[in-house]
């Protein structure tokens, strides 16, 4: 008896193998955008990733996607049906989508998730992000020594932590050229609307910016600049070819190099749970070539680059005080990450009121 | 020259059975050539979309989520169309709803109670009834047009929402994002088998559509609705009031709204957020008219529409083929069943100016 259900246990186990070593032919990786994957600027950005991951490891991987998934009900389906389709890693590229990660997650432990911007983790989810601060923060020192009003418009989507840290470096990048400068902030209240995000590009332009940023996904805002003839930078994707004249430049998320990786985890057996949070060194966020700007504007934001690259610089190292005018960073102290992902208070020389 | 619709004195009693099959067979010839000019095998594609979702007990559930409030919805409306209300604002009153509901969770949240659940349930009716109210009070009193009172008010609705998730309810621990609180487990209306999704909602659906069925076809009070709605006046000889109608078949169909709101925020969502409802609402005037105001038909054309939507999701997985496609065969879909139900009914005349009517075209 007991042979028997030895027996019945290693056939059983080598079944169970073997299934295992036919699904590692290919190894499939799902991807779940919240815009479309052809919107020009952040879920493009993760479908260029995929598209590299598909050419880097060829025949050893096979993709899927689904797009304009709404953050609700909706993509907890999108999700249970990726996991249940064999996908064996999946991408959630949206904040929202934490819970509904977190969610089928849990019933299906099997399945590696890999959940964009979040703060929320498990066995089998881990979460990536990139420190697109250090983007922002170039992009303030270009805006200040660009800007003839002295103002910015800044179109902001939610009032999150990552959103308001964009904010913040950049006007800390721009203060650092002229503090004084001024921003703007109006809240689109989305990430992806470009009727919405057009309309608060026009009345920013209307209130007499120059200077137009974005932490929204389309092309809309940097079409708005072009026709206004102000200047402004893209966002998530290079968005030259939406304003050949108006780009300064634009931060370019290349999530392609950290796909690859992840996947190669999960085909070796090493994959873990892990909270990535990737800067400009580690190429997981580039600078779109500096554009349509003076020379030696175009030389400051390469030098700040560079220091950024290298570590010299961190944007949010003190003296910082915040809006109320209380100390934040002492002179020479730098942020620890925890405050940055928490972040829900301006800088000081910021007239906006934070939306609580 | 002209294009002229002609009613056809005998329409074909067969061809308008047949027709919502007719239709769903060249929508199947349609959206085969258009996955084929994009390059996919029209078989594989048009397996995905309409037989794959039916083979997997998850994904049956998931239509049943998904068809729970357009049925539950759509069946109210049904009355208020069938009595001749016009109720667009159905949207409006299920988001109505859904805020009244969470009064009890949000507001009341260190409430620990069995008493919870009903409560919101109640609640959500009476909110989306008050909503509707709206509308049916500025018709009944003032003469106002239903459709533009009750269609404005949603947006109203909308943003009302929009404003308390971002304001006074916003949750203290959500990192700012504008969410209310979690509901409590107490808040959450239950799944009803444990395999899959479905929740008491989709009972709820089903109940409501039956006993509007059996109330349309077998009480005084289903007669005196479709009186109504074919002849006001025939119906006042018969001693039935339009007015008190308008007040029933609103707060009916705005009752039934606003139960589809708390359900599918209690049942699927789990808290309020400035989006709670991708266009149930308006899905469910579609629905109502698919199902030909009839509420066993609704419970067909609702959970035909949420297979269109689960499909959908399944063609764009396995095909790698854009969600715009979907969208597409989706309106395709209800092209050709507007156009056959048209076309049974009325026929087309081409009308050559100056010629009279001896230019004549036939419908394709």
């Amino acid at each position: 008896m007991k042979k028997l259900l030895l027996a019945l246990a290693t056939s059983a186990a080598l079944l169970g193998f073997s299934a295992a070593a036919g699904a590692q032919d290919k190894t499939k990786v799902c991807f779940i955008y919240v815009g479309s994957k052809t919107d020009g600027g952040y879920s493009e950005g993760h479908d260029r990733g995929r598209q590299e991951l598909e050419q880097a490891l060829g025949d050893k991987v096979e993709t899927a996607f689904l797009e304009n998934v709404p953050e609700g009900p909706d993509a907890e389906r999108a999700i249970e049906r990726m996991a249940r389709s064999g996908c064996a890693l999946v991408f959630t590229t949206s904040f929202g989508f934490m819970d509904a990660t977190i969610k089928v997650a849990q019933k299906f432990p099997d399945v590696k998730f890999e959940h964009a911007t979040g703060f929320k983790s498990s066995e089998n989810v881990g979460t990536y992000n990139a420190r697109f601060y250090e983007g922002r923060y170039i992009q303030g020192v270009i805006a200040a020594k660009v800007s003839k009003a002295g103002v910015a418009g800044y179109i902001a989507s939610f009032p999150i932590p990552e959103v308001v840290m964009g904010i913040n470096a950049f006007m800390l990048g721009a203060h650092s050229v002229n503090p004084d400068f001024k921003v703007k902030i109006v809240w689109a209240n989305t990430w992806a609307d470009p009727g919405k995000e057009a309309d608060a590009a026009k009345a920013l332009a209307d209130q007499g910016v120059d200077i137009l940023t974005q932490h929204t996904d389309s092309t809309a805002p940097m079409q708005v600049a072009a026709e206004r003839g102000i200047k402004a930078f893209g966002q998530a994707s290079d968005m030259i070819a939406a304003g050949p004249e108006t780009q300064l430049t634009a931060i370019v998320d290349t999530w392609g190099a950290y796909y690859i990786k992840r996947t190669q985890a999960v085909i070796d057996g090493t994959w873990k749970p892990e909270n990535i949070w990737d800067g400009l060194k580690d190429g997981i966020l580039t600078m779109a070539p500096y554009t349509n700007m003076p020379d030696d504007v175009k030389k400051a934001a390469e030098e700040v680059e560079a220091k950024i690259r290298s570590g010299e610089l961190h944007p949010f190292t003190g003296p910082v005080k915040k809006q109320d005018g209380s100390d934040w960073l002492a002179e020479g102290e730098v942020s620890d990450d925890g405050t940055l992902l928490g972040m829900n208070f301006y800088i000081a020389g910021i007239d906006d009121k934070l939306p609580q | 020259m002209r294009i002229e619709l002609e009613k056809r004195p005998r329409p074909s009693t067969l061809l308008s059975v047949l027709s919502p099959f007719l239709a769903l067979a060249l929508t199947v010839v349609a959206g085969g050539i258009m996955f084929a000019l994009i390059g996919k095998n029209p078989v594989a594609a048009l397996y995905s979309f309409f037989v794959e979702p039916l083979t997997d007990v998850w994904s049956l559930h998931e239509i049943a989520v998904k068809a729970a409030p357009l049925i539950l919805i759509g069946a109210g409306l049904s009355v208020c169309y069938r009595s001749n209300n016009w109720n667009i604002g159905a949207e409006g009153q299920f988001i109505m709803g859904a805020i009244a509901g969470a009064i009890v969770p949000v507001v009341f949240h260190d409430w620990h109670s069995p008493l919870v659940l009903p409560l919101m349930l109640v609640f959500g009716m009476i909110g989306g009834a008050l909503y509707a109210a709206i509308p049916a009070f500025l018709k009944a009193h003032m003469n106002t047009n239903e459709i533009l009172t009750s269609l404005m008010l949603v947006y109203i609705a909308q943003l009302f929402l929009d404003w308390l998730v971002r304001g006074p309810w916003r949750s203290p621990d959500a990192y700012n994002f504008p969410v209310t609180r979690d509901f409590t487990p107490e808040a959450i209306l239950p799944e009803m088998i444990a395999s899959g999704r479905t929740n008491y909602g989709f009972a709820f659906a089903i109940l409501a559509a039956v006993g509007l069925w059996f109330m349309m076809r077998y009480t005084l009070k289903g007669f005196e609705i479709s009186v109504l709605g074919q002849s006001e006046r025939a119906g006042r000889f018969a001693g039935f009031s339009s007015r008190r109608m308008i007040w029933f078949s609103m707060l009916l169909s705005g009752a039934l709204a606003g139960l589809a709101g708390i359900s599918e925020v209690s049942g699927v969502i789990g808290k309020l957020q400035p989006i709670i409802s991708p266009g149930y609402g308006f899905t469910a005037i579609i629905v109502a008219f698919l199902g030909r105001l009839n509420p066993l038909g609704i419970i067909a054309a609702g959970l035909f529409l949420a297979l269109t939507y689960v499909g959908g999701e399944a063609v764009q997985l396995t095909l790698n083929v854009s969600d715009k496609v979907t969208r597409v065969f989706q309106g395709l879909l209800l092209f050709f069943v507007l156009s056959c139900d048209t076309l049974i009914q009325y026929r087309v005349r081409l009308v050559l100016s100056g010629l009279g009517r001896s230019g004549q075209g036939e419908a394709h």
